[in-house]
């Protein structure tokens, strides 16, 4: 049985106009992300990645196509998509750590004062926060925002979690700390997600599926499975051999020569 | 001969918890006393009465320069007898109804101003013209409109503190970070309560600089009216009550007017503004 996609992104071409001229981010683009997929959108800079990922979100119109969520055409942002940003300021500073993951759930109107605190609550634990519910955002570290943001967004229990580099401004150590916390996540709740990355290694991580786009404007190159890798494969010669046909795919290189794996191919850190 | 940096052997150093070493240390009475910031400031203000008291003692004349101790006497007189007490309830009535309208005002204007293109024109347009005419030169044209009283007073008292705060917010709302504003748009906030819930505690640290400087034009706009028009709208105000004294030369209660302005406008920063300001913006990182 084949299921039906959660999300239709069809012929999707977005544009940015500046004062002078009119550019085009993306072209033509088109792709279906199902539900439980963990689908990441991977290109260097300039490929509209996060353009789509904002159109998807309903901050920007395509000038052509249409992207359509359960059918539903998507015209304006809504709290059915929440969106983890990769800025640290997407908290609200005035708000408590307990008081941001509520905020959405109260400014939706989709839960009263008393359930959307115990909800708040149940996930803040899912992320290991209980402790620092009535904190201020200002006091925590960078790795903590990125747990509070995606706190917040499993909380409002959206149809699809849209991720624009979430973990782009953390140290290497944290960054690999937060994808791995959150694959168990998605274990446990089973979210939509699709994520933006410019790291081939933290799509082949995260991803289960990766679609590769190319820059100048962005069109689509090729989508690939990566559902069979984790982050125990980070070093495996099949990861390094994928590794390489994205980056080929990406930057279009001729053919490789076959290489041998040997020890000083594996790297640790990205 | 190619340089090697020596091989050196490793080595692990098994961590034991610390117990002997303390973690943090109190800082000594007088760095701790020196710390609170009212002492100093207190200082601060003893040093100026001493200076004060100095000048007038060598100067030797009440009629130009009483001197701090005498200043303080006519004011502890004042306020005893009630005179100054009720002088200063007659001036912050009318004070508090212009700079409460003026708020209201200010903010319908910077609400208009970010949700419409012709909004923000005409906000422009219109701080651009009055900002710079002193609110004290609409008063004959107030007094011609209004009548002698509250009204016109009041009328001034809008003008002097609507186009700060405004011109101060509206600089806030734009600095808002394009991320918060996504946010705030993707839990679906929009209109009126977009700007109640995300952009005025995010603008709050420029609304506040907004309200502080709106109080004092507020203040100054009052006394100078007081000073010149008191008489005719009847009860008079404090300005009213230092002009009276200085035509009567009683300038010890001249001064002991002018410092109850001075002490009412401290207090309002340090018990008001600041406690807000301790409350808010600072409590959430925004300020330091």
């Amino acid at each position: 049985m084949i299921a039906t996609p959660l999300l239709q992104v069809e012929r999707v071409g977005l544009q940015y106009r500046s004062t002078t001229a009119v550019v085009q981010a993306t072209h033509d683009v088109s792709f279906d992300v199902y539900p439980a997929d963990r689908f990441v959108l991977l290109g260097p800079s300039g490929c509209g990645k996060s353009s789509l990922l904002k159109a998807t979100a309903g901050f920007i119109k395509p000038a052509a196509g249409e992207i359509r969520l359960d059918g539903q055409i998507i015209t304006r942002p809504g709290p059915d998509r929440i969106v983890v940003f990769q800025e640290f300021d997407q908290l609200p500073p005035w708000k408590t750590v307990l008081q941001n993951v509520m905020f959405p759930l109260l400014a939706s109107r989709t839960l009263g004062k008393r359930e959307a605190a115990e909800r708040a609550a149940h996930y803040l634990d899912k992320v290991g926060l209980s402790r620092f519910a009535d904190a201020y955002p200002h006091t925590l570290s960078g790795g903590m925002k990125a747990r509070v943001a995606i706190a917040r967004a499993l909380a409002m229990q959206p149809k699809i979690l849209l991720m624009d580099e979430p973990f782009a401004a953390l140290d290497a150590l944290t960054r690999r700390k937060m994808q791995e916390e959150l694959l168990i996540l998605w274990e446990e709740v089973r979210f939509t997600l699709l994520f933006v990355t410019h790291s081939i290694e933290e799509a082949l991580v995260v991803g289960n599926r990766i679609l590769l786009l190319s820059p100048h404007p962005g069109r689509v190159r090729a989508e690939i499975n990566s559902h069979q890798y984790d982050l125990q494969s980070l070093g495996s010669v099949g990861f390094q051999e994928t590794t390489r046909r994205i980056h080929r795919l990406l930057f279009d290189e001729g053919e490789p020569e076959p290489v041998k794996v040997s020890f000083q191919d594996v790297r640790f850190s990205y | 001969m190619s340089l090697y940096p020596p091989i050196r052997p490793e080595y692990e150093v098994p961590l034991t918890p610390l117990t002997d070493v303390p973690l943090q240390r109190k800082l000594s009475l007088a760095q701790r006393l020196w710390q609170q910031s009212w002492l100093r400031k207190s200082l601060i203000l003893l040093l100026l009465a001493l200076l004060w008291e100095v000048l007038a003692r060598w100067q030797n004349n009440d009629l130009l320069l009483p001197g701090f101790l005498q200043t303080a006497q006519a004011f502890v007189d004042g306020v005893t007898s009630g005179e100054l007490l009720e002088k200063v309830w007659i001036s912050l009535q009318v004070l508090i109804k212009g700079y409460l309208i003026g708020i209201a005002l200010a903010f319908v204007l910077t609400t208009l101003a970010v949700s419409t293109q012709l909004g923000r024109d005409f906000l422009s347009t219109l701080t651009a013209m009055f900002n710079p005419l002193p609110a004290i030169a609409l008063l004959p044209l107030a007094l011609l409109w209004f009548g002698l009283g509250q009204n016109s007073l009041i009328f001034v008292l809008i003008h002097s503190v609507v186009w700060a705060l405004a011109l101060n917010t509206y600089t806030g709302f734009l600095g808002v970070s394009e991320t918060l504003r996504m946010a705030g748009r993707n839990y679906g906030l929009r209109g009126l309560r977009f700007v109640l819930f995300m952009l005025v505690p995010a603008a709050l640290p420029s609304i506040l600089a907004g309200l502080r400087i709106g109080w004092a034009f507020a203040w100054r706009t009052l006394i100078a009216a007081e000073l010149v028009f008191g008489a005719s709208s009847g009860k008079g105000g404090l300005g009213w009550y230092i002009f009276q004294n200085r035509n009567e030369l009683f300038t010890d209660k001249v001064f002991a007017g002018l410092a109850m302005v001075i002490i009412i406008g401290l207090l309002v920063e340090n018990l008001g503004f600041n406690t807000i300001e301790r409350l808010t913006v600072k409590r959430w990182g925004m300020l330091r």
